[in-house]
């Protein structure tokens, strides 16, 4: 197995034996990337100097792809837009500080969706974002270049951004373990806002366990971010050891299984996977989540309104791109923001500013966040019956780069992650086969608030059951 | 006003301080209409009693001392200005009448 293959538990065995360094992983992602990353496009920069001087300083670490909206001091930030083209990280984000005091470096920047909006990092003003598994495809979104770069083996691990989606999702499309961490489990402070009640850093791995070594690097509380609370982080991968599906609840939203949307060989893959945790002696029982309906609605009227909010800070004054046309700082402002966001981007800013201009504040917002109350509930009641809930991840695999054109067409991709994000439980997207053309398919587990242990011991079991598929790769 | 007025996109956009071209203009209106028309679904859901759910988890105030701490450099903060002069941003003119 040549290193850029390796998973983090792997490169961190290989590391303590003295059998290869640090700078040797680097060495070899980067040759990796240089024969590899020009089909798929998974990396925006890459500051090889840097990474290897890094890995040197730190013998004993293992190098981590960063999503372009994490600050990393002293490197670019784009969030995948040309508003920050230019744009030098002044400091770290906490959850680059964790990395580094945990045995990991970071090392090159990957694509996404401009400011994590979309679904399949078409959005990106940067750069196109292809599938390891089939190149005419996209990878996902938005974390699609932290996927790409996972299931195309550019990288050991990454770190992506799930906001309604944006870890499983891709994570599904490209084979890989992504997990989105309960609300308030990791730090938010360094990772540029979408929106602040959903957004949540998380690990993208080739194995439940590194998902569990990484997670347990990120998480924990930071006075940075308010959300965190003092909850001690579990020894993740110490307490899945071992794990299994013998007597686990498993429940399954039927609401989730009556969507017109569903590709069928997705729910063949979904039900070989319902079959295999039965045989691993896991009870399944039928769930309801009855406002299921509704919360990609609540998600497009609550996501949106803080995004207009969170990207207020964009106006050309402090950092960014600034209008060469501006005449007054009101041209300032409209033109440079004009010039600098995409499309997109400007939908939703004019969205989330809609449904909390006056007057309408009540009807949508005010509103969709009691509906999310609602959407929250049917998560508590579920859990009181079962320990986890199994559901496809993404209603489709992955589609053809420009297939789907409509803004709300591309929204529903999200209809299996959204509800879970509302409810600001953990959920975690898990390689479970492949269509008959050989897309990968993930399934999706979901477990309560801070029940990372649990939603990672039965992913593991679970992936422990499949075993390792992979279809083959185009790179 | 209630939920099913139309979203007029030309008057947001301004709102939003976003500056948007006669092609953005046609191809956001009908878009937008369609969105809105979409999450006004939650019309349909009796709230009634429901308290709004503000945040991604149940939060209580995270209090701290108020102490003076080191916060980031000047020139740090500065290093990213699209236009500075000295130790301060430089920007238009916004104050009317006053010299620039």
């Amino acid at each position: 197995m040549e290193l850029h293959e390796l998973g983090i538990k792997a490169a961190q065995e290989g590391l303590a034996k003295g059998e290869f360094s640090s700078e040797d992983i680097v060495r070899a992602v980067i040759d990796r990337v240089h024969a590899a990353d020009g089909k798929v496009g998974a990396y925006l920069t890459f500051d090889e100097d840097g990474a290897l001087a890094l890995a040197k300083a730190n013998p004993r670490s293992v190098p981590i792809a960063i999503k372009d909206l994490i600050n990393v001091a002293g490197q670019p930030c784009t969030c995948g837009s040309k508003i920050l083209k230019g744009y030098v990280s002044p400091y770290d984000a906490t959850v680059v500080k964790n990395l580094k005091a945990n045995g990991f470096i970071p090392a090159g920047r990957v694509n996404m969706d401009e400011f994590a909006m979309g679904s399949s990092t078409e959005n990106s003003a940067l750069g196109v974002t292809r599938n390891p598994y089939d190149l005419s495809r996209v990878p996902g979104g938005s974390s699609g270049g932290s996927a790409a770069a996972v299931g195309g083996d550019l990288c050991i691990a990454a770190l992506g951004t799930d906001t309604g989606g944006s870890i499983r999702q891709p994570a599904s499309f490209c084979n890989c373990v992504g997990v989105k961490p309960s609300y308030g489990r990791v730090s938010r402070f360094g990772v540029t806002a979408f929106a602040s009640s959903l957004d949540q850093v998380g690990p993208m791995t080739k194995s439940v366990e590194d998902a569990a070594i990484l997670l347990k690097a990120l998480a924990g509380h930071d006075e940075m971010d308010g959300t965190t609370p003092k909850d001690p982080v579990p020894d993740y991968p110490a307490m899945i050891a071992g794990s299994s599906l013998k007597g686990v609840k498993l429940g399954l939203p039927k609401e989730y299984f009556n969507v017109g949307g569903l590709d069928p060989e997705v729910k063949r893959v979904t039900e070989e996977a319902i079959r295999r945790c039965e045989e691993q002696g896991a009870e399944i029982v039928e769930v309801s989540l009855p406002h299921t309906e509704y919360a990609m609605a609540v998600y497009y009227i609550i996501a949106p309104a803080e995004a207009s909010a969170n990207l207020a800070r964009f106006d050309g004054v402090r950092y960014g791109h600034r209008s060469a046309k501006a005449v007054d700082v009101m041209s300032l402002y409209m033109k440079s923001r004009a010039e600098g966001f995409g499309p997109e981007v400007k939908r939703r800013i004019i969205m989330g500013t809609y449904v909390l201009s006056s007057g309408y504040y009540d009807a949508y917002y005010g509103r969709a966040q009691k509906v999310r109350t609602l959407v929250k509930r049917d998560f508590d009641e579920a859990f009181k019956k079962v320990d986890a809930l199994l559901t496809p991840c993404a209603p489709t695999p992955a589609f053809k780069l420009g297939e789907l054109q409509d803004p709300l067409t591309m929204y529903l991709n999200d209809l299996f992650t959204i509800p879970s994000a509302l409810a600001g439980v953990c959920a975690a997207s898990v390689p479970s086969g492949a269509t008959a053309a050989g897309l990968p398919v993930g399934v999706q587990f979901i477990c309560g608030g801070f029940e990372e242990t649990k939603l990672l011991g039965i992913c593991r079991a679970f992936e422990e059951a499949t075993g390792r598929v992979t279809p083959p790769r185009a790179v | 006003m209630k939920a099913g007025s139309k979203i007029d996109v030309a008057y947001v956009s301004d709102l939003a301080r976003l500056e948007l071209s006669d092609a953005e203009k046609a191809m956001f209106q009908p878009q937008l209409e369609n969105i809105v028309k979409y999450v006004e679904k939650i019309s349909e859901v009796d709230v009634d009693g429901i308290e709004p759910m503000m945040h991604g988890r149940e939060l209580v105030n995270a209090f701290r001392e108020d102490e003076v701490r080191p916060s980031m450099d000047r020139e740090a903060a500065l290093a990213n200005a699209p236009a500075r002069v000295g130790e301060e941003f430089l920007l238009p003119k916004i104050v009317e009448g006053a010299e620039s």
